[in-house]
């Protein structure tokens, strides 16, 4: 452990700035909630009212999670932040961690530092170090933020520590990944499935009243009851799962070799195949790991959605008031439903669109355009493998989750006549996507150090779906979501035009991202 | 510049933000010379390099290869040549092998007998994925994708970083091949040796400004030859020469440095002391170098 202090400091100081903005923006998140909530009703009885036609809502407890005291600001803010904040905390602690463990041995930086006398294991612990410290961070300010509001000090508390002990575990999950990858895009990859899985676990188990959610960590967080009657032992499993992670990828750790993952390097072929020729062959090989990687995810989450059925009308009950502010008189509820899930999914799927997007952007600084620019492939043939790799695969992966939501829903209520619906229901957000891939493109062509601010897309658009109806957000920044547009189908029937407006939109986009990019020097 | 040139670049001018990288850099190349691109780290090598490769937009200056222009041709001008750049960046999950027929395809398909030849000579495991080559090992695999590609132009960039003494020298063969079948070489290296060998011709620039370009021979007579001598009879008068530089007396023993153009009248003031025997060393290439890398910013001595 030798180093390990001074590591831990060094790190520390070089991602400060970064850690206080997750902090930051987590803990507006929290707060966010708590001001809009009492702005947003008047009187005590719209509250309790709007209350009442949520806990009904299955879309909405699949989102967010079980519905509890959600006529207090407390229970309010609690419902809708705790599974956002989670992914949040989730992401910040996976590129903190993936970055400075398996990202700094790829890159050859923790070879230097290795051969400097500082022990085996001291990289790691101070990367642990300072993951754990920014969770701690992130989850004291949203305390702070919540009692400074004011709302109860205890259950604010339990608010925040719960958080911090989200991202403990999720240190924990991404050490474990970054000892059985061997490369830190594969580390990302594979925490990114566990946290996806671990949500969709609890929206299960959630909308289902069942077990399920005791097997995520998100649920753990959520089975402290902040706000509805705080209780502390549910801590007890985030932090045996901590412990139990740390313990396994030091374990690890200690039986692999500097620079390898546990899966050794197997040879390949000596001749490329016939399918890796020009730019679109290159770029399929080097998305199809993802694409079929994002499509497994999302056809497991489809089929979860889908699996919860017609239970949606169950969970509405009596609640005959709630029945009515939802969706008005002999409104579909299942349509409702779906409507919801469908988009969900797509937003979820947007995280491939724009992640394969980016991808143009580390192969050029990773200097992998020039051999092949040299060998005589144009700069606009390259853009454009890409590119349209990027749109079979974003397609690939809508379809996946749209198969799966129709087979879920078939196999459970044995209407299996709703797969016509369903999937190109759910193919439809590929013109949506396709905004925010151009979005990207538009940003890479202005220069690879802008391209990172491709994340704005999908931040927005999960923002505005997540938040959209529940907040009431005004209609100029709702449309700022090119999700927003289309008919909400099966709940609304199907119009072409707002597919085409976006659609139309993507491709006058993208001709701007390829006209800039042509236009200007490779890095 | 004449009709013959492969490469012809004239006042080429490029800037990063406030950093000037390229101010006003000449450099021609014939036809079927071995050129040779020499200059400190950071003088512009590598940019210069990337211009002619279409990746950089020149701010000025006028720059042609293969009589087109490297910007707007680019892609039928790559088919005319290869390029092996110094850390060759390759994609980790594929092997070596793919690479190189990847890269051959996009040239419209390589000699694979040829193929066979060079990754035999350079004995390089195709079959290994790039993730998990050395240096030497991905210098060998743009290597062996560069010259089995039938092109009339290599632009290298440090080509043998990396590469064993054995794998050296197999290059050097290749390069010789490949000038015996009337190709151009464009070759920056700061490994002297390897461009005194190869290269017919040297341009070195310095903070992007070209400093001195012409043949070796020609560059050996502008500088200084190396004398020691051993004279019967003291030298006095010989002190005051202009041409003679460094002069070191230790009785009948002197060794100074004489400008190459003037070693003829220098020797003859010599003869009538009586000379005992006498050693004349032209400068290595890493002398005439030395001496342009020591200078001033501002080209003084």
């Amino acid at each position: 452990m030798t180093g390990a202090g001074m590591l831990f400091w060094v790190q520390l100081r070089r991602d400060l700035g970064q850690i206080l903005l997750w902090s930051l923006g987590i803990a507006v998140l929290y707060w966010s909630q708590a001001v809009s909530v009492e702005s947003l009703y008047g009187t005590p009885q719209e509250f309790e009212e709007a209350a009442a036609s949520m806990e009904g809502n299955a879309a909405f407890v699949a989102m967010t999670g079980p519905a509890r005291a959600l006529d207090t600001v407390g229970g309010q803010v609690t419902w809708q932040s705790a599974a956002l904040g989670s992914v949040l905390v989730a992401l910040m602690v996976m590129v903190l961690t993936g970055r400075n463990t398996r990202g700094a041995e790829e890159s050859g930086r923790d070879e230097l530092v290795r051969a400097s006398p500082v022990g085996r294991y001291s990289v790691v612990t101070a990367s642990v170090l300072e993951a754990m410290t920014a969770s701690v961070v992130v989850g004291t300010a949203v305390a702070a933020s919540l009692i400074a509001y004011p709302l109860a000090v205890a259950d604010s508390l339990a608010l925040g520590l719960g958080l911090a002990l989200v991202g403990w575990c999720f240190t924990a999950v991404t050490l474990v990944a970054a000892q059985l990858t061997a490369g830190v895009r594969a580390t990302y990859g594979l925490v990114g499935a566990l946290l996806a899985a671990a949500y969709l676990l609890r929206a299960v188990g959630d909308t289902t009243g069942s077990w399920v959610s005791w097997a995520s960590p998100i649920g753990w967080y959520q089975a402290m009851h902040a706000f509805s009657g705080v209780r502390w032992w549910p801590l007890v499993a985030p932090a045996a799962a901590t412990a139990g992670g740390l313990v396994g990828a030091y374990v690890l750790l200690r039986h692999r070799d500097h620079g390898a993952g546990l899966l050794a390097d197997r040879p390949g072929p000596s001749r490329a195949g016939r399918c890796l020729s020009g730019g679109g062959g290159l770029a399929w090989r080097l998305h199809r790991g993802s694409v079929a990687g994002w499509a497994g995810s999302l056809f497991a989450a489809g089929l979860a959605y889908g699996s919860i059925g017609d239970d949606v009308e169950d969970l509405l009950g009596d609640s005959e008031m709630g029945r009515t502010l939802l969706a008005g008189e002999g409104v579909d509820l299942v349509a409702a439903f779906q409507a919801t899930s469908l988009l969900m999914l797509a937003l979820i799927a947007s995280g491939f669109t724009v992640s394969a997007a980016l991808r143009m952007k580390s192969e050029e600084i990773g200097h992998r355009v020039d051999p092949l620019v040299a060998a005589s492939l144009s700069r606009g043939r390259w853009w454009a493998g890409h590119a349209l790799v990027n749109l079979a695969g974003s397609a690939v992966v809508l379809g996946a989750a749209g198969i799966g939501f129709g087979l879920g829903y078939g196999t459970t209520t044995g209407h299996w006549g709703r797969l016509a619906v369903l999937v190109p229901a759910q193919l439809a957000y590929l013109a949506p996507a396709m905004v925010l891939a151009a979005w990207s493109w538009v940003l890479y062509g202005l220069g690879t150090r802008w391209a990172v601010l491709a994340w704005t897309g999908p931040a927005v658009a999960v923002g505005v779906g997540y938040f959209g109806d529940l907040l009431d957000l005004p209609t100029w920044l709702q449309a700022l979501s090119p999700y927003e547009h289309l008919a909400q189908v099966p709940s609304e029937s199907f119009a072409w035009l707002p597919l085409l407006g976006t659609s139309v939109l993507a491709l006058l986009l993208a001709v701007g991202g390829l006209w800039a990019f042509n236009a200007r020097d490779l890095d | 510049m004449t009709s013959t040139d492969v490469i012809e670049i004239e006042g080429l001018v490029k800037t990063f933000g406030r950093v000037r990288a390229l101010d006003g850099l000449d450099l021609q190349v014939h036809a079927g010379e071995a050129h040779g691109f020499l200059g400190p780290n950071g003088a512009g090598k590598s940019t210069t390099i990337r211009v002619l490769l279409g990746l950089l937009r020149p701010d000025a200056g006028n720059s042609r290869v293969l009589g087109g222009d490297p910007w707007r041709d680019a892609t039928v001008l790559h088919r005319r040549l290869a390029y092996v750049p110094g850390d060759v960046a390759l994609w980790p999950r594929l092997t070596g092998g793919e690479v190189i027929d990847l890269l051959g395809r996009l040239r419209g398909g390589l000699d694979v007998g040829r193929r066979r030849e060079l990754v035999d000579r350079f004995a390089l495991d195709e079959s290994r994925r790039c993730r998990t080559y050395s240096k030497g090992n991905r210098q060998k695999v743009a290597l062996v994708a560069a010259l089995a590609a039938d092109v009339e132009l290599l632009l290298l960039d440090e080509p043998t970083s990396g590469l064993d003494p054995l794998m050296e020298a197999q290059f050097r063969a290749c390069m010789q091949e490949f000038r015996s079948r009337g190709g151009t070489v464009l070759l920056s290296s700061h490994v002297l040796a390897e461009v005194e060998h190869l290269c017919d011709r040297v341009t070195i620039i310095r903070d992007g400004r070209t400093v001195e370009s012409g043949s070796i021979v020609d560059l050996q007579h502008l500088a200084r030859t190396s004398v020691s001598v051993l004279l019967d009879h003291p030298a006095v008068s010989f002190l005051d020469l202009p041409e003679v530089h460094n002069l070191v007396i230790t009785g009948g023993h002197l060794r100074f440095d004489v400008d190459t153009g003037r070693l003829g009248p220098v020797i003859g003031q010599l003869v009538p002391l009586g000379i005992r025997s006498l050693e004349c060393r032209p400068p290595t290439l890493e002398e005439l170098f030395l001496r342009h890398y020591a200078r001033g910013p501002e080209g003084a001595p």
